[in-house]
């Protein structure tokens, strides 16, 4: 099997118990993402967020009387390429009723897939090299959205209750973790490398805090090494990854104090109160639910041909552990740099412009910095390789390149024509030996803290010193150009 | 007159579509009130469908092969802003926004809807007496059912208020009432006809077909419903309809099985009746004389098909009709939450024999007792596919009685859902494998009540049945 990850950790990593002294949590994550198709997954209705209540809707996503689905081959792709990106086995699925009443739910039942899923035994590597096994991604349609009116908010207490319908039949992809996480910092890490996997592979904009990805975590904590597995309770309602954090160490404090005093915490689903920073009960354990699951009788099952397998993996692109390797590999950056710049997309601008031979140091510095905005579309890899380069040939300032690389992002086009129109020049050398002379004859005390001061004085002095000339400049002066006059005429 | 012969002389000019409409809404008028064929006649929309079809035949256009042909529509197709209520209360007020497949694919043909017939709720029954609305009565002796579920649709052919008539299918629901009302039924392969807008009872089971007086017009609106509908997945890719072309094929050198263990045979089923067996005997001599040859064969398996009809149909019934639940259509009656709401209209929205089945498939498919119920009933299934294709190497089509009694009178059977279900022993086997089977009439039972002869035919071979049909009806006294 291809496998598309980079080499995974050999090592294992230490284990950190994030917990009480004695305590070891143990985490298995669900998370749900909506699949970026234009149509819904058994119809032709427009996926889409936002829209006017229960406009994107027809008989068959509204589950009427002798309306039947037909699956849709794109939603079925995509879920390929994640399982093929999550290094999973791909196979011959069903799709399964999942029967149980809810009102936003137009069947009553649930399309979804259960003991024949697509997508089965996979991993993800972390960026520190922890991996978390994948148990498996299915298929599934999302349901309507309620709006419980009145009362506590609640189905069971409302006045009325809206549905709309406009989600019902958008795609979904369950991927299921193995119970592997055992630290806080890996669920939110395993999280995010999911949400990076699943943008670059163009399967969802996996944006959470629009609902087309949601988490949902299942803790439990034992006595540290024990191995066991214990009761655990799957958290629902997370809204972020900072949220996830706090929900699980809520949670496994929970569970700790329970045991801890001689109690036990009891299987059942609970919910994220995030103003609370508490954890609360759901349904309660009596109304158990038996799902009664079947073989959807009115869609066929999926069988990928193994050419079309070769296909996805022909065409899958490069995965963030693939290119933090190769952006590491280029720069020596540190990793959460190069973390930082492969979340946000920019490494292939980067590796492009190293490859044009500028350094990378300092392409890595210019975007880090000073590249942080959402839309960095206009730059392209020549134009950042030229700013390096009339960076490093002191053509611009430090100062100077952010401003022109603030330019290049609003506007594209050429550095130089940006420096031009806003009137960087290089200064020279000499220009710039006669301002430093005629400031030290204008600062005799600061100069003489400079050459014979201790070292807290001659840190302070160049400080002093720079900032005059900048101010003077207006910022044009190249930093490190006035550090070596300074440090020649002191030692001259 | 036949649809063949009414769509000629509409298509040639020589009868208008409003003269043909008017004849059969005459024949309604008269009649429907005693035999309740109808849950709805739409006269208006029929109306303005005749008068279509004959501005078309003035344009010089041809309207298609069944230009003005009266239709009779099972009440569990989707029409659209026509009521649609499975003979249900928990439909009511309901208007599908779309129309089913057939109905489009009819109305292409120029068939013009007269109304939709009655059935057992939701499909659910073996005499029409499951109703919401009330019963069907049997047009050849009206103190006895027409058969089931499609009984509305067997009525209104039999009584003629139409020529044709469609109807579903699910464990003979086509087959058993024209066996009962003595004429043409036919339940197709599964997927031949497309089941978008047919409101499902059990989707792996439910077939549309046919009725008609007589095997040619069967066999014409067959090759007009039949073929690839991309609205349902399990619809045959490359289905092309040969049925016309099949009937004057004959069935010399054709071989004929006929199935010992729903034919009165050595280890047969039990409640055959001795008349039903014996028309199916004489049917048999006539392929013969035909110059078929004949052999007796076991499908061993066959006899566990109501066992596993009985808990596969109504798990996927459970399923299917979970989303009548007061929320978005149909009857809801008001309670203090939701889940209660759903219970109270479900309750009051459906009969007993359709919660009967509810609650069965529930039990079928629950935690527990999936592997002993609807896992063992799948298992059987497979193995009867398996055993009919054995039975297929030896012979091509077979040969049963389609019901074990000729027509029962009203009430008989409904306190007994046992006796009820037994109808359904030979026409089951079909719906299970999704092969195709069509009942002809063949002579009388000693009652004088018609009796139905089954011919079943392998997957895709539809023609088969029609082509076998055609010779059992020249032979048991000829077209109408």
């Amino acid at each position: 099997m291809t496998d598309f990850h980079a080499a995974a950790a050999t090592a294992d990593t230490p284990i950190e118990p994030a917990l009480p002294e004695g305590w070891e949590l143990v985490v298995g994550l669900e998370v749900h993402v909506e699949l970026d198709t234009a149509t819904k997954l058994f119809c032709g209705c427009a996926n889409q967020f936002g829209s006017e209540p229960n406009t994107n809707v027809c008989p068959t996503c509204l589950g009427l009387p002798g309306s039947l689905p037909v699956m849709n081959g794109r939603a079925v792709e995509l879920a390929m390429i994640l399982g093929r990106a999550l290094g999973c086995t791909v196979n011959r699925s069903v799709m399964a009723r999942k029967n149980y009443f809810y009102p936003d739910m137009p069947k009553d039942f649930q399309t979804t897939q259960y003991d024949q899923p697509t997508n089965v035994d996979g991993r993800i590597v972390l960026g520190d090299g922890f991996v978390v096994g994948i148990e498996r991604a299915h298929i599934e349609e999302d349901t309507g959205k309620s709006t419980h009116i009145g009362g506590g908010g609640r189905i069971n207490d409302a006045l009325y209750s809206l549905v709309d319908y406009n989600r019902a039949g958008v795609p979904l992809v369950e991927i299921v973790s193995r119970p592997d996480v055992r630290t806080i910092e890996h669920a939110k890490a395993y999280v995010e490398e999911l949400r990076e996997i699943l943008i670059a592979t163009g399967v969802s904009d996996a944006r959470m805090e629009e609902g087309s990805m949601r988490v949902d975590a299942n803790v439990s904590v034992r006595p540290f090494g024990s191995g066991e597995l214990r009761t655990r309770c799957e958290i629902k309602n997370i809204n972020s990854v900072r949220s996830l954090g706090r929900a699980i160490e809520f949670e496994a404090q929970r569970h700790i104090d329970l045991w801890t005093s001689g109690d036990a915490p009891h299987q059942e689903t609970r919910h994220w109160d995030e103003e609370g920073g508490r954890t609360r009960s759901g349904r309660s354990k009596e109304d158990a639910d038996d799902y009664r699951y079947f073989q959807e009788p009115d869609l066929v099952p999926l069988e990928p041909t193994d050419e079309t397998i070769a296909a996805i993996d022909a065409a899958m692109p490069p995965l963030p552990s693939v290119r933090r390797t190769a952006l590491t590999d280029a720069t020596g950056a540190d990793p959460d740099t190069v973390g930082l710049l492969v979340a946000r997309g920019q490494d292939g601008l980067a590796l492009d412009a190293i490859a044009e031979g500028v350094d990378p140091d300092k392409v890595v510095t210019r975007l880090v910095n000073d590249l942080a905005v959402d839309d960095w579309s206009r730059v392209t890899a020549p134009a950042l390789a030229a700013l390096v380069r009339m960076e490093s040939a002191g053509d611009l300032s430090a100062t100077q390149a952010k401003q022109v690389l603030g330019d290049l992002a609003e506007k594209g086009g050429d550095p130089a024509a940006h420096a031009a129109e806003r009137g960087f020049e290089a200064m020279d050398t000499d220009e710039l030996e006669t301002l430093v002379d005629r400031l030290i004859a204008e600062h005799p005390d600061e100069w003489s803290r400079f050459t014979a001061g201790d070292d807290g004085d001659r840190k302070k002095m160049q400080g002093f010193f720079t900032g005059q000339i900048m101010k003077a400049t207006q910022g044009q002066a190249d930093g490190k150009a006035v550090a070596q006059i300074l440090g020649r005429k002191a030692s001259g | 007159m036949s649809a063949g012969a009414i769509a000629a002389a509409v298509r040639s000019g020589q009868r208008t579509a409003v003269d043909v409409l008017d004849e059969h809404l005459a024949r309604i008028s008269a009649r429907d009130e005693e035999i309740h064929a109808f849950n709805l006649v739409t006269a208006d929309e029929a109306r303005a469908q005749a008068e279509a079809v004959d501005a078309a035949v003035a344009a010089g256009d041809d309207p298609g092969p069944l230009a003005g042909v009266p239709l009779a529509l099972k009440d569990n197709m989707c029409t659209r802003g026509i009521p649609t209520t499975c003979s249900s209360k928990i439909l009511e007020g309901w208007r599908p926004p779309y129309d089913a497949t057939v109905v489009n694919r009819l109305r292409d043909a120029g068939a013009v809807v007269v109304g939709k017939t009655n059935l057992d709720e939701f499909a659910m029954g073996s005499s029409t007496e499951n109703s919401a609305f009330g019963p069907t009565r049997n047009p050849l002796d009206p103190t006895r059912v027409p058969g089931g579920s499609s009984g509305g649709s067997a009525a209104s052919v039999a009584a003629g208020f139409a020529p044709l008539a469609i109807g579903s299918d699910t464990g003979g629901s086509i087959r058993q009432p024209a066996a009962f009302c003595g004429i043409v039924g036919m339940k197709p392969t599964y997927g031949a006809v497309s089941r978008y807008g047919l409101i499902a009872f059990a989707s792996s089971l439910d077939q549309i077909g046919p009725f008609a007086t007589d095997v040619a017009d069967a066999a014409l609106m067959f090759d007009v419903i039949a073929g690839h509908d991309p609205l349902d997945s399990t619809s045959i890719a490359d289905f092309a309809p040969q049925a016309t072309a099949s009937l004057d094929r004959g069935v010399d050198g054709l071989r004929v099985g006929v199935v010992r263990e729903l034919s009165g045979g050595e280890g047969s089923v039990e409640g055959l009746s001795p008349d039903v067996v014996a028309r199916t005997g004489e049917a048999v001599e006539a392929l013969a004389a035909a110059g078929a040859t004949i052999s007796e064969v076991s499908v061993p398996s066959s006899t566990l098909g109501l066992s596993a009809y009985y808990l596969v149909a109504p798990a996927e019934a459970s399923s299917n009709l979970a989303r009548y639940d007061g929320v978005r259509y149909g009857l809801r009656v008001d309670a203090p939450t939701t889940g209660e709401m759903n219970t109270a209209s479900r309750t009051a929205g459906f009969g007993a024999e359709v919660k009967r089945r509810i609650m069965l498939g529930t039990y079928a498919l629950s935690a527990g007792y999936y592997d002993a119920f609807y896992g063992k009933a799948l298992k059987v299934r497979t193995m009867m596919m398996r055993d009919f294709a054995a039975v297929y190497e030896q012979v091509d089509v077979l040969i049963t009685p389609t019901a074990p009694t000729t027509a029962f009178p009203l009430g008989e059977r409904t306190t007994d859902p046992m006796a009820m279900y037994v109808n359904d022993v030979c026409t089951i086997p079909s719906n299970l494998t999704g092969h195709p089977a069509i009942s002809v009439p063949f002579g009388t039972g000693d009652d004088g009540l018609p009796v139905g002869v089954q011919v079943l035919a392998p997957a895709l071979d539809d023609g088969l049945t029609f082509q076998v049909g055609a010779v059992l009806e020249a032979a048991a006294g000829g077209a109408r």
